[in-house]
């Protein structure tokens, strides 16, 4: 696909573009500012190394944690719990503590309310108290999330089955529900009614205000013979056109993979609990085992920065080795 | 970082897209003949995010069982609510149905809906 090499100047296969997929896809802990192209990059841990001015330049800064799967004990990752808790120890760590923590999704592995208690436990453990949350299929498996919804919604006026959208520091976010009231062949789904809901929410919004959209299955086609996509999405985007800054943070597939399609950044997470095979590299997506020294390097969370005049977010990833 | 390990990447990831537009593909399963003189065992293993076999037949009154030997919970939802649908079955549970009126019933994961199948009940 042209999205992919575009400029190939050097006959060699590759361009910019292609190579900083890559690069994201490797998810090395870079950091990224995004204008239409990458403009800078450096590692979390220089930041906070170096005394960066970075963190305190920024006018908003929260961090993204994601499938989570408490409860998950198979060989890809025997205590996720564990990593879980090296996921809170690395935010408590940072130099300036984010704001608030967004989870997009997969909090347990079968839903259980024993598995859901055990993160509510080990997260008491995090500096920053502030989450905001959206179902992965997961959290949603047997009763169609209302167990999730009465524990995480509670400080957030949410509609439907779960959906809503608040403002900080002059940013929009909106977090969307796609992994409820799935159809047979299909993909994750938004819906109408959550469709019909997001053009109203953005209408009255400056096209100038920073967007963050998060959700559990990516808003792009990452790899639909998967599953990793969701089939409206095209329609959400399409509301979110004319704002000049997007990102859409999602987890679900626990891998770093990025793309940017005109003023719209988007991201997925790595995972805390384990990771999953690169799109079409086995026969199935599922937990993927690792030599034991490597699990730590393949998960991680994502850290966001805002800075006001910036017109795009710094996106950090970094893993938990 | 190796620029054949990008290439790969690369070429992977384009195959992917490639095949993206065919994504919505027909379901044709074949129609296997089960006749048997024994006492059957109508068993459907969920591996690999797939029912194997996708389409079974069986004989109205005759049980239908699956088994989840993948590390993801799966589920066993009929596509028009024909029969009651099975919780989500972690690694090695399973879930057993009594097959009703002859007729085609299709069914899918709700927790993975690519993930598709059909029972043909025959009298």
């Amino acid at each position: 696909m042209s999205d992919y090499i575009s400029h190939d100047h050097e006959h060699d296969g590759i361009d910019r573009r292609g190579f900083l997929q890559c690069m994201a896809w490797a998810g090395t802990g870079l950091l990224w500012t995004v204008s239409g192209g990458v403009l800078a990059s450096k590692t979390l841990a220089q930041i906070a190394k170096a005394g960066d001015s970075l963190p305190s330049a920024t006018d908003l800064s929260f961090l993204q944690i994601s499938d989570s799967h408490i409860g998950f004990s198979k060989e890809a990752n025997k205590d996720v719990t564990e990593t879980f808790r090296i996921a809170l120890d690395r935010i408590n760590a940072m130099p300036t503590p984010p704001a608030f923590l967004i989870h997009t999704g997969d909090i347990t592995q079968l839903s259980k309310p024993e598995e859901f208690d055990t993160f509510d436990e080990v997260l008491k453990s995090c500096r920053t108290k502030d989450v905001f949350y959206v179902p992965g299929e997961h959290d949603v498996l047997n009763d169609g999330g209302k167990l999730y919804r009465e524990r995480y919604l509670k400080s957030v006026e949410a509609k439907g089955s779960g959906w809503y959208s608040f403002n900080k520091n002059g940013v929009h976010f909106i977090g969307l529900v796609n992994v409820l009231d799935l159809q047979a062949g299909g993909l994750g789904q938004l819906g109408d009614d959550q469709l019909d809901w997001l053009e109203e929410d953005v209408k009255g919004l400056g096209a100038d205000t920073p967007i963050v959209v998060f959700a559990h299955i990516p808003l792009w086609a990452v790899y639909p013979q998967w599953g990793w996509g969701t089939s409206d999405s095209e329609r959400a985007l399409g509301y979110l056109k004319r704002f000049g800054s997007v990102t859409v943070l999602n987890g679900h597939i626990h891998q770093v993979l990025q793309k940017v399609e005109g003023n719209v950044t988007f991201h997925t997470a790595m995972s805390t609990a384990f990771p999953q095979p690169a799109p079409g590299t086995a026969a199935a997506p599922g937990p993927m085992k690792v030599p034991a020294e490597k699990l730590h390097s393949m998960l991680g969370l994502t850290s966001v920065q805002y800075k006001q005049g910036k017109s795009a977010l710094a996106v950090v990833d970094s893993n938990l080795s | 970082m190796t620029t054949l390990t990008h290439k790969n990447k690369i070429t992977a990831l384009l195959c992917g897209i490639t095949l993206l537009n065919l994504s919505f593909f027909a379901i044709a399963g074949e129609m296997k003949d089960t006749d048997t003189t024994t006492a059957k065992q109508n068993r459907i293993e969920i591996k690999d995010f797939a029912f194997n076999p996708q389409t079974i037949t069986v004989k109205s009154g005759e049980k239908v069982t699956w088994i989840n030997r993948d590390e993801e919970p799966h589920t066993v939802v009929s596509v028009e609510k024909q029969f009651k649908k099975s919780s989500a079955l972690d690694t090695d549970q399973e879930f057993t149905i009594t097959a009703g009126a002859p007729g085609t019933y299709n069914y899918f994961c709700s927790v993975h809906p690519k993930m598709t199948g059909t029972i043909v009940v025959e009298k």
